[in-house]
């Protein structure tokens, strides 16, 4: 199992690899000057010179390259331009944010779309799986920034029965010891009612704008792993021996349908991590994503660098994990395949 | 060719939504080529004393900040907004199929390269990559293009590589060797022509997410130039209204976007179950 | 689920949703103590010496800091509080005393800085060296008033502090009330230097070594910052306001959504189509002040063909579609700096209204004298950080310039792009906003028309007769003065290598319960004069 585990991960080096290289490339080719930035008002060409000297940026291209792996492997990440904080810790104040965001998002997404895709492959072909497809196609063809506008002004602003679009917790709540980053498990371990509430409601909007988006994949998947499952011999026979179809459905074909379920999961995380970074927007979200937005826009190299980087590692991780709970749960998958 | 038509009209008759689909793809073409013909008004045109009317008789849309008319504009906006999606899906169907197909068919190295090229890519969150690309490149069509051909582009890689190797030794494939032919011949001419209905669904289904791509990109002001009417920046644009209660502006151009990509994607669906044999019968 | 018990349970939903988080008591008492300010862009360091500290940087370190001295305040026109740029008042000084040759400080004796630490001479004048002598920003203001070496200050004693001159110069006094020369904790800087940072400048950015009357109590960039009132503070009337709040909200219309339900006190970041229309709310109090000696302008590079033709700039000064600007893009929230009677200088106040308006045909004519009848192709460039006034505002010059034959592209440039776009000095057309703090035509001039070219010369327009009125009337008083601002700005009109299109106004939404806001040239929030009720 171990060697494994360590042979799956040897292949994710190179990716790693790749990913290094593009990040840096692409942050190189971002116009814009931090130098200029640097020098302020009224900077005159020499000052500009000399502060791009400091900042490295005279360099080759080969040389920035080995500075900047150096770095990388030092752990540092360098430093954001726009709010003058080393990326390192910025990432990982704001990581647990989005991290918290997308798994509610997902679980919700998840609630709502594995019974709807088991529905609709039980009545395959019936008004109720026409409604399914439908529905979960229409969710995914919003765009996410538009769902979030919208809720904030229908359910915020006219109803007024969400709370201010502010961050992860109202203004006057504080938030809750700091555990593990994420308000609601720490809130719910140090018993704060108060905060728990209050981030459960500043979760809610963006959180199911962000779960709409992503219904379609996780049933669609659902239904079409079910129809295998319910077609194949097994059932058959289990249907055959007179079992409750309650029972065929729910013990043996689900069960047998859930393993590409999980697959879809873990990509439906990473694309969601990724749609994060429109609704944080909206939503004035404290997470990576909106960090990253502002990075960009402001030619701000380091957090760009930082977070491309972060949320790769993050993918690859999360797919090796996969993978391995796939072979654990499935002895015929073997993760050398 | 023909069963394959029977079986369309089938599976279309056994789903209506499909039909609906193929019904409103059908209007979104026509809009895209016929659009600047029967705008009621110039898309570009501006009149500042009709400035921001909610939709009524003569601009069934209302009109936006400079007094443009938004009905004009998002049906103008439809040729932009398919080329931008068209000419993204051709090129990452180019890219992706003629390297998926090769790896899939040859292995070895050719096999590993595009194998790491698309773990690379997709390693990164697709849309960020995308906004990285553009800013990176500067904002124009045709860097939006390239930007979400990119992102799209393992997807292809992976689909072709997939369904070449399992035709790789196939009965076909193996007589059309023998026959003399070279392995370019085999690969384009037997291979790539048997993936390629999977291959459209494939086409079909990032459409939808090619147009949500170009839209994001507007949205956070990495779009298409002004004045040039586009989806994404028109909901961009009118978003900053919402509040004053002028909806119309981000609600049209925005319900259009989720139409259009909803087609594409139900026609993705469609497409599939069309070309899936276990549901000729 | 049927529809009926759907909506049951989606209203019920709603009811424990809307329910007031009643958890705290204290919550009420502290929200009416606290001021809760949205904005959209975050300070960057806490420090205004620091390398690269932004606008909302100036911010915090106006409240957390001392000065020396500060301004006096006067009402405006429409009867607000504004800055007094006659009359400097003590703020760490109690008071001066100035000679032709230097300006000696009386100290407050009991005040302190964050950590109980007095404040003394020492401290001024180690702060005062570090202004001058870290370079960029800072040391370019205190340039401005001729502040220019360490030599120049003296700590006589521990509550004497005195400025030697290095030649007479009207802003000297001036340029020690602005946001730079601040008071900072000198003891506790050194504690934090190292050999390669003398100054302590990595360590400021995220500590403050302040002694103002607010402190710091929570910093997380790019989502709020925390204020509490220092309640030892002595160099001024004692704040009334208690917490402040600065949040970062990046979305327009949230900003606009949370002030119109009450939930933010006050922010100056809403588009001018916001402020027009909270005009009108009785909810809301919105205070414009134009902005001084600031303007929206069209550049033009007179380096690049054609508009290196003077009849080429003004067949475009008169193809401006001003008035629409006014409208669709301004909302009426600003003042017009066009369709003056003719192109004379009316005084030395700036910016004033030039004589050029939309004339088609008139542009049409200069074009064709210029020599391109048939126009040409060009490129409008601005900055994507501004697109809310920006972008519409191209969009109707487009259609504009379309009317006289030239074609123009419009090039957004993504905000940190534009300062060195700027430098780079190619972009054959712009539009951009430029102000000065220091209010003054001769101070606009010599930044943005000067033959030195900074940076903010947009246009490389270099003019050796203008530069010798501008030096002229740095250093002159009286007539001689009037006749050369007149002169400068005649020229700018004649030559116009910018069109000033419109002087902004600064605009700030808040409660009708918050008082005492005062307009600062620096045009950040002083929280120090604010009331809430």
């Amino acid at each position: 199992m171990l060697g494994q585990i360590l042979s799956r991960l040897a292949t994710a080096v190179p990716s790693v690899i790749g990913v290094v290289i593009v990040t840096f490339m692409l942050t190189r080719l971002l116009p814009g000057d931090p130098a200029a930035y640097f020098a302020g008002l009224a900077a005159t060409p020499q000052a500009i010179a000399e502060i791009r000297g400091k900042l490295g940026l005279d360099k080759s291209l080969p040389e920035q390259f080995i500075v900047y792996v150096g770095d990388l492997l030092s752990g540092n990440l360098g430093t954001s331009l726009s709010t003058g904080q080393p990326v390192v810790t910025e990432i990982a104040t704001r990581l647990p944010a989005s991290a918290e965001l997308t798994l509610v998002a997902l679980i919700v997404s998840a609630g709502i779309a594995i019974p709807l895709g088991v529905l609709a492959a039980v009545k395959q072909g019936s008004w109720i799986d026409h409604l399914c497809r439908v529905v979960t196609t229409a969710g995914v063809s919003l765009p996410v920034f538009f769902t979030g506008l919208l809720f904030a002004y229908v359910f915020y602003y006219l109803l007024q029965i969400a709370p201010a679009p502010t961050g992860r917790l109202d203004i006057f709540v504080s938030p809750p010891t700091h555990i593990t980053g994420f308000y609601l498990i720490d809130s719910a371990l140090t018993g704060n009612g108060e905060a728990f509430w209050g981030s459960l409601r500043q979760l809610a909007l963006p959180a199911s704008a962000m779960a709409i988006f992503s219904l379609a994949p996780l049933a669609r998947m659902t239904r079409g792993s079910m129809l295998s499952v319910l077609g194949s011999d097994f059932i058959r026979t289990a249907r055959a021996s007179g079992l409750a179809p309650r029972t065929v459905v729910f013990t043996y074909a689900f069960r047998n349908a859930v393993l590409p379920v999980i697959t879809t999961l873990g990509m439906v995380f990473s694309f969601l991590l990724g749609a994060n970074v429109l609704v944080e927007t909206v939503f004035a979200w404290p997470g990576i994503g909106l960090y990253a937005v502002n990075a960009l826009i402001t030619s701000d190299y380091a957090p760009v660098q930082g977070f491309v980087l972060t949320m790769a590692v993050l993918y690859i991780t999360l797919n090796l994990i996969i993978d391995v709970v796939y072979g654990l749960v499935d002895p015929r998958v073997r993760l050398d395949t | 060719m023909l069963p394959l038509l029977r079986h369309a009209r089938y599976v279309l008759s056994e789903n209506p939504v499909t039909a609906f689909a193929f019904g409103l793809f059908a209007m979104f073409l026509l809009a895209a080529i016929l659009g600047p013909l029967i705008a009621p008004f110039d898309p570009l045109a501006t009149n500042t004393s009709l400035a921001l009317k909610p939709p009524s008789a003569a601009h069934w849309f209302g009109t936006d900040q400079l007094g443009r008319d938004i009905f004009s504009r998002v049906l103008v906006a439809t040729r932009i907004d398919l080329t931008i999606a068209f000419a993204s899906v051709i090129l990452a169907f180019l890219l992706g199929a003629v390297s998926g197909v090769a790896a899939g068919y040859f292995g070895g190295w050719s096999d590993r390269i595009v194998g790491r090229l698309a773990d690379t890519i997709m390693a990164f969150p697709l849309f960020v990559l995308a906004m990285g690309i553009v800013a990176a490149l500067g904002n124009t069509v045709t860097n939006i293009v390239i930007a979400t051909a990119i992102i799209n582009f393992p997807l292809y890689a992976r689909v072709a590589r997939a369904e070449a190797n399992i035709r790789r030794d196939v009965g076909f494939v193996e007589a059309a060797r023998l026959s003399g032919n070279g392995e370019a011949r085999v690969l384009f001419g037997h291979i790539l022509p048997n993936i390629m209905p999977i291959m459209m669904v494939q086409m079909s289904l990032t459409m939808g997410y090619a147009i949500l791509n170009a839209a994001g990109l507007s949205f956070i002001g990495l779009g298409v130039r002004p004045p040039a009417p586009e989806w994404g920046i028109m909901v961009a644009e009118g978003a900053n209204f919402i509040q004053s209660g002028e909806w119309w502006i981000a609600l049209f151009p925005g319900a259009t976007l989720m139409l259009a990509v909803f087609c594409f994607n139900l026609l993705g669906d469609g497409l599939r179950d069309i070309i899936d044999p276990r549901k000729r019968t | 689920m049927k529809r009926r018990t759907f909506l049951a349970s989606s209203s019920a939903l709603a009811t424990s949703m809307a329910a007031p988080a009643v958890f705290s008591p204290l919550k009420a008492q502290s929200r009416q103590e606290t001021l809760l300010i949205v904005a959209e862009n975050t300070p960057n360091m806490m420090d205004i010496h620091g390398v690269g500290a932004n606008r909302p940087s100036y911010e915090v370190s106006w409240n957390t800091h001392d000065r020396l001295m500060t301004y006096g305040v006067k009402k405006d026109a429409s009867g607000q509080d504004h800055y007094d740029y006659s009359k400097l008042e003590p703020e760490l000084a109690t008071d001066w005393n100035v000679t032709p040759t230097s300006a000696t400080f009386k100290l407050r004796k009991d005040a302190k800085f964050h950590d109980g630490t007095p404040i003394t001479a020492k401290d001024v004048k180690w702060s005062f060296d570090r202004a001058v002598t870290v370079g960029g920003f800072p040391t370019f203001q205190m340039r401005a008033g001729s502040l220019e070496k360490p030599e120049q200050f003296v700590a006589v004693d521990d509550h004497t502090f005195r400025v030697d001159f290095v030649r007479a110069d009207k802003l000297t006094m001036p340029d020690m009330a602005v946001p730079v020369p601040v008071v900072m904790h000198s003891e506790l800087c050194k504690k934090n230097a190292t050999a390669t940072d003398p100054w302590a400048m990595e360590w400021t950015k995220n500590n403050l070594a302040g002694g103002g009357a607010y402190k710091i109590e929570r910093w997380q960039p790019g989502q709020e910052v925390v204020y509490a009132r220092n309640d030892e503070w002595k160099n001024g009337p004692m704040p009334k306001i208690r917490r402040v709040i600065l949040r970062i909200i990046p979305s327009a219309g949230n900003r606009r959504a949370l002030l119109e339900r009450g939930d933010a006190d006050i922010s100056f970041d809403l588009g001018s189509k916001d402020f027009s229309e909270l005009k009108a709310s009785p909810k809301l109090t919105i205070v414009g002040t134009p902005v001084e000696n600031a303007m929206q302008y069209i550049g033009m590079n007179v380096k690049q063909k054609p508009f290196d033709n003077v009849k080429v700039r003004q067949a475009v000064a008169y193809a401006i579609p001003y008035q629409k600007i006014q409208e669709a893009v301004m909302f009426g929230q600003s003042i017009p700096l066009y369709g003056g009677a003719d192109n004379k200088a009316k005084g030395t106040n700036w910016p004033q209204k030039h004589g050029y308006n939309t004339d088609i045909a008139k542009a049409k004519a200069l074009l064709a004298e210029a020599g391109y009848a048939n126009g040409f192709e060009t490129t409008l460039s601005f900055d994507l950080g501004l697109a809310g006034i920006n972008e519409p505002l191209t969009i109707l010059l487009q259609e504009s310039l379309g009317q006289i034959g030239i074609k123009a592209t419009i090039n957004k440039i993504p905000g940190a792009n534009w300062r060195a776009e700027l430098l780079k000095k190619n972009m054959p057309m712009i539009t951009n906003t430029f102000g000065g703090w220091l209010n003054y035509a001769e101070y606009f001039f010599y930044w943005c028309y000067h033959g030195q070219n900074a940076v903010f010369n947009t246009m490389s327009y270099q003019n050796p007769a203008m530069d010798a009125l501008i030096d002229k009337a740095r250093f002159t008083t009286g007539p001689e003065y009037e006749a050369a601002v007149k002169g400068f700005v005649d020229a700018a009109f004649e030559e116009v290598p910018r069109i000033p299109l419109f002087q902004p106004l600064l605009n700030v939404a808040m409660q009708k319960n918050v008082t005492g806001y005062r307009y600062w040239f620096h045009r950040q929030l002083d929280y120090r004069q604010l009331v809430k009720s």
